[in-house]
């Protein structure tokens, strides 16, 4: 088949943003996924997180690997380049872009094979060079474009649609991101899209790497009863953490809170995210008191959800390299070049 | 033994036998300098394990003032300061050459045509100094020393030398010309005969400096505006990036004395590869240096950058394989893996530089062309080009020159545009417009993939559509033939049957083996080839003649395969002269091979004519 275009034209009263943008100046062309795939809410999160952003479509880039997952990039923000790559290597891909050009925004989506199995030492290694960037992993446990074999992400007890047992212990993509480093952690469930669009734009606003893992059922081969990544299943054992409230910069802060039940954390740009804890035995700005919790929803059968952990101290991988504020793509070659006087020096010391 | 004759000026191989890791590296470039310095031609060849300690190595200097620079069988002078490869060492010795020795352990060798000189090194460096280090690393100098003294090289640029390198570090002035002294006061003292082999002042070096390729490449890469540079440490390559990046951090910083360029040292080559499609997509030059392991690694994204057209330069700087083969010996055997590089059809553009000056050059070339194509193009250098000192001009850079970006549509031209179709080949060259993401807010974005696409860059699975696409890319291809570095001839003879094909490192080799060919009567016309999509003047060489030499390091004869596929030349006239010991060829080896095939077959004899007045020369 060939791709399908949604038509632009759209209803004169709908909601418009700062930018004078409504929701359908972000969307993408039409998904072919199966319907009702979680991926598809995950799409029309993102749409409503950079709706509500106030983000121009064409200053963010799009990058993904290969899988159900990574097709999506096409389904949202058709005035944005987009970027489908091969499997397991968007973090490379992304790095490269982000190289070249530090200006723009850099959404990734990925999926579980994607990112747990092959991408894995792509994965760990963007987050270890504080790549600034959104990853979104849409994860459910399953390899739906090869027909339904379990991914590295799915969990033990979890069976197979035709009652195979999975003997494997699940990757907690989460777990790994806060101990290699990553900023931003959160996890959403693409059935709560009241949780998942404030996450989505706080990792927008985050500057590092900007994990989000989002529990996205597969309709077809991954939504059956003995699975623990099905729709039911999250919303029984879906265990919320936190809600978010992000006021952006300059404007003043207005919500009551009750004391000791809010973490407020000041993003690089001067924006403010207020998160409201239901768990209250564990700081989401310290790795430390992070990981024991992660494990112990995990080994409780719970699906932790929220912004799991945040740093809003580390550097990005710009930073870190001391590349000029201009992006190395606007240099022009006068300045990048050292001429040929400059040789005569090169050369003399080669003599 | 006593010398028979005369002493013999500035031609000679003087080579030292080391243990490695022992601090020798350093000493013998300084002696390659010095020679450079009095004026002659010289092509030093390090010959290294793969290894950091304890292993032999060996440095390898070939003089010749009638500017011959390949590498030469037989040894005139041999400083051996390793016991472990005296056998071997002793044996390349040539009737009449001199083996220089540590004679604090005096022994005798089993030769009676050469001369010996014994220098006690060790009991020298530990009657000057206590620490053990200092023991050890001094006697590399002291042999320098004394092999300068006997040799005749110039102490006065040996010491000058000496200077300039330790500028950073001057305490070590003095120890190093305390040493250097003491092995030239030894030979003083201990006056022997003469070596046969002398070096003396000449004036050949004028506008000519001393470099590897692989930093020739790194500058290159520097002077065509690269800002991305991302790669995975792999021998003989890993001296690129670094050359870029230590060139960068002094001469890339804006006015906060930030830097405006990016090396990022990949997890693999995947992902160097990836980060570099990525940056070139993103509107920024970039490139990755690897060798032949990181050539397999890259393969699949190779492919996509073909299919989905995004600019990617690799410098590959060949080593022996296959597999992980010999690291740090020099082969040519990545010829077919870059020119078909990944699964489905994919044919790539490569260039073949002879010398560091060409890697500077066509460093910069594979960024326009990569570009202007919006392809894959491989530099293909080797181990000998980018990690031996070469003899070449000055490199030169022409202000004036404007880099290629290619069809890159900015938000003006978008704007003036009805309509941007990605992959629409609108100028009939194959070679369709892209735009840098971010450029405009409604206009110019496409989706980039890896899936068979529609001209708007929409994923298709019509078959037709696909298929027309793939021409098209294949379009590019023919246009590249217009576009890349033409092959180099020297044409000696007009009536001659004979001609010889070679690429890359082996050029100097090629010439000498030409040259003696001449003086013996024959007469062959020679092409360097210097870029894949060949020329049509490649097939029209070949077909002016009746028998080709096809002088490549391989064993398969990879760039004969690709003449005969891809020039579509008859494989009965193009004859493979295949090396792949590891080592940099000899012209020996050349002419060798084709006094055996003229003498096997009395064909190719009968089309040897000899040289005539020069009729084309490039």
């Amino acid at each position: 088949m060939t791709h399908i275009a949604k038509p632009k034209f759209h209803h004169p009263s709908l909601p418009k943003n700062k930018l004078g943008l409504t929701h359908r100046d972000y969307e993408g062309v039409v998904s072919t996924l199966c319907a009702g795939c979680g991926h598809d809410s995950v799409s029309a999160a993102i749409i409503d997180a950079c709706f509500r952003s106030d983000i121009e479509a064409h200053r963010i880039a799009k990058v993904s690997g290969i899988g159900c997952s990574s097709k999506t990039t096409n389904y949202f923000l058709r005035q944005a380049h987009g970027f489908n790559s091969v499997h397991g290597r968007m973090p490379s891909v992304a790095t490269g872009a982000n190289l070249a050009n530090n200006s723009l925004t850099y959404i990734g989506v990925s999926g579980d094979g994607d990112t747990a199995s092959i991408g894995l030492g792509q994965f760990c290694h963007a987050i270890r060079r504080r790549l600034n960037m959104v990853y979104i992993v849409e994860n459910n446990g399953t390899y739906g474009l090869t027909k339904g074999q379990f991914s590295a992400t799915n969990d033990r007890n979890s069976k197979g649609r035709t009652g195979k047992e999975n003997p494997y212990p699940a990757i907690d993509l989460c777990s790994l991101a806060v101990q290699l480093g990553a900023g931003f952690v959160g996890r959403g469930f693409s059935g709560d899209k009241e949780q998942l669009v404030p996450l989505i734009q706080a990792a927008l606003k985050y500057r590092g790497f900007a994990l989000i893992d989002v529990i996205s059922p597969c309709v077809t081969f991954n939504n059956h009863a003995a699975s623990t990544k099905s729709f039911d299943y999250v919303r029984d054992h879906n265990d919320v953490m936190d809600r978010l409230d992000i006021v952006p910069h300059r404007e003043e802060i207005t919500a009551e809170y009750e004391e000791g039940s809010t973490v407020d954390v000041t993003l690089h740009d001067g924006s403010q995210v207020t998160l409201s804890k239901i768990a209250k035995d564990y700081d989401p700005t310290d790795a430390e008191s992070v990981l024991p919790m992660l494990h112990a929803e995990r080994n409780g059968g719970a699906i932790a959800t929220g912004l799991l952990y945040i740093d809003p101290e580390e550097q990005d991988l710009h930073e870190l390299m001391h590349t000029s504020v201009t992006p190395l793509n606007s240099h022009t070659h006068d300045l990048l070049c050292p001429g040929n006087e400059t040789l005569a020096g090169i050369n003399a010391a080669h003599r | 033994m006593q010398l028979q004759s005369e002493p013999t000026y500035n031609e000679f191989v003087l080579k030292f036998a080391n243990v490695n890791g022992s601090g020798s590296a350093s000493a013998n470039l300084l002696c390659a300098k010095a020679l450079f310095r009095m004026g002659l031609p010289v092509a030093p060849k390090n010959i290294f394990p793969s290894n950091i300690q304890g292993m032999p190595t060996w440095y390898e200097i070939r003089v010749s003032e009638a500017g011959h620079l390949a590498r030469r069988e037989g040894v005139d002078v041999m400083v051996a300061m390793n016991p472990q490869s005296y056998a071997q060492d002793v044996a390349e010795i040539v009737t009449g050459g001199t083996l220089i020795y540590d004679s604090s352990w005096p022994r005798e060798f089993d030769r009676s045509d050469i001369q010996v000189v014994g220098i006690p090194i060790a009991r020298l460096c530990a009657e000057m100094f206590t620490d053990l280090r200092q023991r050890q690393l001094f006697k590399n100098i002291v042999y320098l020393g004394a092999v300068a003294e006997l040799l005749g090289i110039d102490a006065q640029v040996v010491e000058e030398l000496i200077s300039e390198q330790f500028t950073a570090k001057p305490q070590l002035i003095k120890p190093n010309l305390k040493s250097l002294k003491a092995g030239q006061d030894y030979i003083r003292e201990n006056p022997g005969n003469g070596l046969q082999m002398r070096a003396r002042k000449a004036k050949c070096n004028d506008g000519k400096i001393l470099i590897g390729g692989n930093e020739a490449a790194g500058l290159g890469a520097l002077y065509a505006g690269a800002t991305v540079a991302a790669w995975y440490p792999i021998t003989p390559s890993t001296s690129v990036a670094e050359a870029f990046e230590k060139h960068a951090g002094k001469l890339r910083r804006d006015a906060d004395g930030n830097l405006m360029a990016a090396v990022i040292q990949a997890e693999d080559e995947l992902s160097a590869a990836g980060m570099v499609i990525g940056a070139s997509w993103n509107g920024a030059r970039a490139f990755t240096a690897t060798s032949g392991p990181g050539i397999s690694l890259m393969s699949e994204f190779i492919g996509l950058a073909y299919f989905a057209e995004i600019p990617l330069v690799i410098f590959d700087i060949q080593r022996g394989g296959p597999s992980t083969g010999m690291p740090t010996r020099t082969q040519q055997s990545d010829v077919l893996t870059c020119a078909y590089a990944s699964h489905g059809d994919t044919r790539h553009v490569l260039l073949f530089p002879s010398d560091p000056g060409e890697c500077f050059t066509m460093a910069a070339d594979s960024f326009d062309l990569a570009e202007r194509l919006q392809t894959p193009v491989f530099m293909v250098s080797d181990l000998d080009i980018g990690m031996n000192e070469w003899i070449v001009d000055e490199l030169q850079w022409d202000d004036s020159y404007q880099i290629d970006r290619g069809k890159v549509l900015d938000a003006e031209a978008l704007e003036a545009v009805s309509e941007f179709n990605r992959y629409r080949d609108v100028d009939g060259d194959g070679i369709p417009y892209r735009t840098i993401p971010g450029t405009h807010p409604e206009k110019g974005a496409f989706f980039t993939r890896g899936t068979s696409h529609t001209e708007s860059g929409g994923y298709t699975e019509d078959g037709v559509m696909n298929a027309a696409n793939l021409a098209r890319i294949n379009t590019k291809f023919e246009t590249a033939k217009q576009l890349v570095p033409a092959p180099v001839f020297c044409e000696i003879s007009a009536n001659t049957g004979l001609g010889i094909i070679n690429f890359g490192s082996t050029e100097p080799a090629v010439k000498e083996a030409l040259d003696i060919l001449k003086r013996e009567g024959h007469g062959l016309n020679h092409m360097r080839l210097r870029s894949f999509p060949f020329a049509d003047s490649v097939r029209e060489f070949v077909e002016r003649h009746d028998y080709v030499f096809v002088v490549e390091q391989n064993r398969d004869a990879q760039m004969r395969h690709l003449l005969i596929v891809e020039a579509e030349l008859p494989a009965e006239k193009l004859v493979a002269v295949t090396n792949y010991d590891g080592l940099p060829l000899t012209s020996n080896f050349i002419r060798e091979s084709v006094h055996e095939r003229m003498e096997s077959d009395q064909r190719v004899a009968a089309a040897s004519a000899p040289p005539i007045t020069p009729v084309k020369k490039a």
